[in-house]
């Protein structure tokens, strides 16, 4: 790393520490910047990374809002009597126990959601391309359809969780810094991951899976892990998303497969698919965009987040990171003459 | 010497084609095997079924004495048994020392070794390799970019950096201009003598296959025609008329 890249870094954490002080108004909708972040850098880790488009990944999602849910429940009361009581009467919830809910919750929904993406791993990605996409949306559907059916967690009502046990401002604050240091901590993560012989393999499997396999790749093995990987980090995002929200359902905010589902692909089309810093660029450009037209284009909202969608996808399909790669190949590390530098390509 | 690979009475078909009927033929350890056909006589079909790509109809594969017929490409792979593609396939995406680096052999890779970078010694051994096929110049390049000849060298020296006990090699002349033939036979035949790799190669080129090659199988409608040394198949009269034939 070069002395400017280290500056550059320790100015956007500086940024990103400051932004809900220097911007107060805007505290949830910081947070749900970092929210979209999380959810495009993990999408690519497989779509992107990996060549496997997953539309199913709002499933960790939803999944992560009902483990964490349930487990912060289950630690003060019987979850089917508090959620058949829907809240009347049954919402007292010491501080400690708040936040030892929304510790264990977390941890609980990441690992819960690591074993699933494992699970239905081993079942889905026998299938290649538009198979694979639509088998993972179909998960995430019937996922939604079975839960909104079953009682235990609030059938199609969903769940009302306890509100922060403090001053509301601070608790935007908490989550602001929950879903920000999530973000964080997994793009450091996804940094270093990618520069090892796992991304390489990752890599590989995208570029012609076949040749891998007929390498001796554990190309299965690599295609479980890295899903694991993403849908922990989703499941805790969740998690953290079910506490914000207070009170969610199923099919709106939890599995909401046309929404936040979508969005994260979008994101990662908009920014460059397959690079580390696409899906933070694109979750910050789509975030924007959404957020100025659902306030100023009332109404047409949807049709221009549909143009956007369009003109991305026809336009626009190796997303800005991919622009700026053509246009300035050199800060991309690409060497084009003979050259016998020895360092390892650093992307 | 002994057999690496054993193929006892394999048939395949494909639907009604039959591509492979009852063939055997074995491949001895340390030595450089041919295998000649005319087009669509069955050559490619019984290397995929070889390396597991598809399952065989009946018969038996045996890589150092271990039946293989039933496992996955990636795990004959890892035996240590590779094979190069007719229609060459590396990582286009990738430079050279990328395609080099990720074609390590991942036969002792544990998962947790897998979090680690490469070696000194990995960028060595790949540097090496690919002075050894002649694309040292061109190594930082974007191999998709590289013409098809130097992708066949490529994918070769990828498969060297596997490290198999066995190469199949699947018409590994194909598409290379004839002044840089000879080049491409030297450095095969010391992949065989330096790097003690088991040779087994589908050629069409006669003069290649015949310089080569200490042992040679003939294929013709799926069915093994002849064998023996090169001077015996060159004057093999079914040999001669099923080329003749085919053409
Ligand atoms: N995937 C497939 N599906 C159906 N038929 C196939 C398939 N692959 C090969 N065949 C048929 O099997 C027969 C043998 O094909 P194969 O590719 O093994 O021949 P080959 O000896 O490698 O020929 P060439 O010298 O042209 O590479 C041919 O008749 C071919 O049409
Ligand atoms: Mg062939």
């Amino acid at each position: 790393m070069t002395a400017l890249k280290v500056i550059l870094y320790i100015v956007l954490l500086a940024f990103t520490v400051a932004a809900p002080f220097l911007f107060p108004d805007f505290r949830t909708q910081l947070a749900t910047l970092w929210l979209m972040i999380v959810v495009s850098l993990t999408w690519d880790m497989t779509g992107g990374q990996m060549g496997y488009n997953s539309l199913g990944n709002i499933f960790f999602y939803g999944t992560g809002m009902y483990v964490a849910a349930v487990i912060s429940i289950g630690l003060v009361y019987d979850v089917a009597e508090y959620t058949s009581a829907a809240g009347g009467g049954m919402n007292d919830f010491t501080p400690v126990q708040y936040f030892t809910g929304v510790g264990l919750g977390m941890l609980g929904a990441g690992i819960f959601c690591a074993l699933c993406a494992l699970i239905l791993g081993y079942i889905l990605f026998g299938l290649r391309g538009p198979y694979f996409a639509i088998g993972t949306l179909g998960v995430a559907i019937a996922a939604g359809e079975l839960v909104s059916n079953w009682e235990w967690v609030g059938g199609g009502q969903g769940i009302t969780l306890p509100v922060y046990p403090a001053d509301l401002d601070e608790g935007k604050l908490f989550f602001y810094f929950l879903f920000a240091g999530t973000g964080v901590i997994l793009f450091i993560f996804l940094r270093w991951l990618y520069g090892t012989r796992f991304g390489a393999a990752i890599n590989a499997i995208r570029d012609d899976e076949e040749k891998a396999e007929a390498m001796g790749i554990h190309t299965m093995r690599y295609k479980l892990v890295t899903w694991s990987m993403a849908g922990f980090f989703v499941g805790i995002v969740g998690a953290i998303s079910a506490f914000q929200l207070i009170s969610f359902e199923p099919l709106e905010s939890a599995y909401q497969t046309i929404n936040l589902g979508i969005f994260m692909v979008v994101c990662v089309l908009l920014g460059g698919k397959g690079t580390l810093w696409g899906p933070v660029i694109g979750a910050i450009v789509f975030h924007v965009f959404k957020e100025v037209t659902w306030n100023y284009l009332l109404g047409w909202q949807w049709v221009a987040l549909g143009a956007l969608i369009v003109v991305t996808v026809v336009y626009f399909q190796d997303g800005i990171m991919g622009w700026l790669a053509h246009r300035k190949p050199e800060w991309f590390g690409v060497r084009v003459e003979k050259n016998d530098a020895t360092e390892g390509a650093d992307r | 010497m002994s057999t690496v690979i054993e193929v006892r009475n394999v048939s395949k078909s494909y639907g009604g084609v039959i591509a492979n009927k009852d063939v055997s033929m074995d491949v001895h350890s340390g030595g450089i095997t041919g295998l000649i056909g005319p087009n669509g006589s069955g050559k490619t079909t019984l290397f995929n079924s070889i390396v597991g790509y598809h399952p065989i109809d009946s018969g038996s594969i045996k890589f150092e004495n271990r039946e293989i017929s039933k496992l996955n490409v990636p795990e004959i792979a890892r035996l240590g048994l590779l094979r190069t593609f007719q229609q060459t396939r590396i990582y286009g995406e990738m430079n050279g020392v990328e395609n080099m680096l990720i074609s390590l052999p991942h036969r002792k890779m544990k998962l947790m070794e897998s979090f680690g970078n490469n070696s000194a010694e990995d960028y060595e051994r790949a540097d090496h390799l690919l002075e050894f096929v002649g694309l040292y110049e061109k190594r930082f390049l974007r191999s998709g970019s590289l013409s098809f000849g130097q992708q066949k060298l490529l994918e070769f020296a990828m498969a060297l950096m596997n490290e198999p006990t066995c190469l199949l090699l699947d018409e590994p002349t194909a598409g290379i201009n004839p002044t840089l033939i000879n080049g491409l036979i030297d450095r095969l035949k010391r992949a065989n003598s330096e790097f003690g790799i088991t040779l087994f190669i589908i050629e069409h080129n006669m003069r290649v296959i015949m310089n080569m090659a200490d042992h040679i199988y003939c294929l013709a409608h799926g069915e093994l025609l002849a064998e023996g040394a090169p001077d015996q198949i060159q004057n093999d009269q079914r040999v001669i008329d099923a080329y003749l034939g085919a053409h």
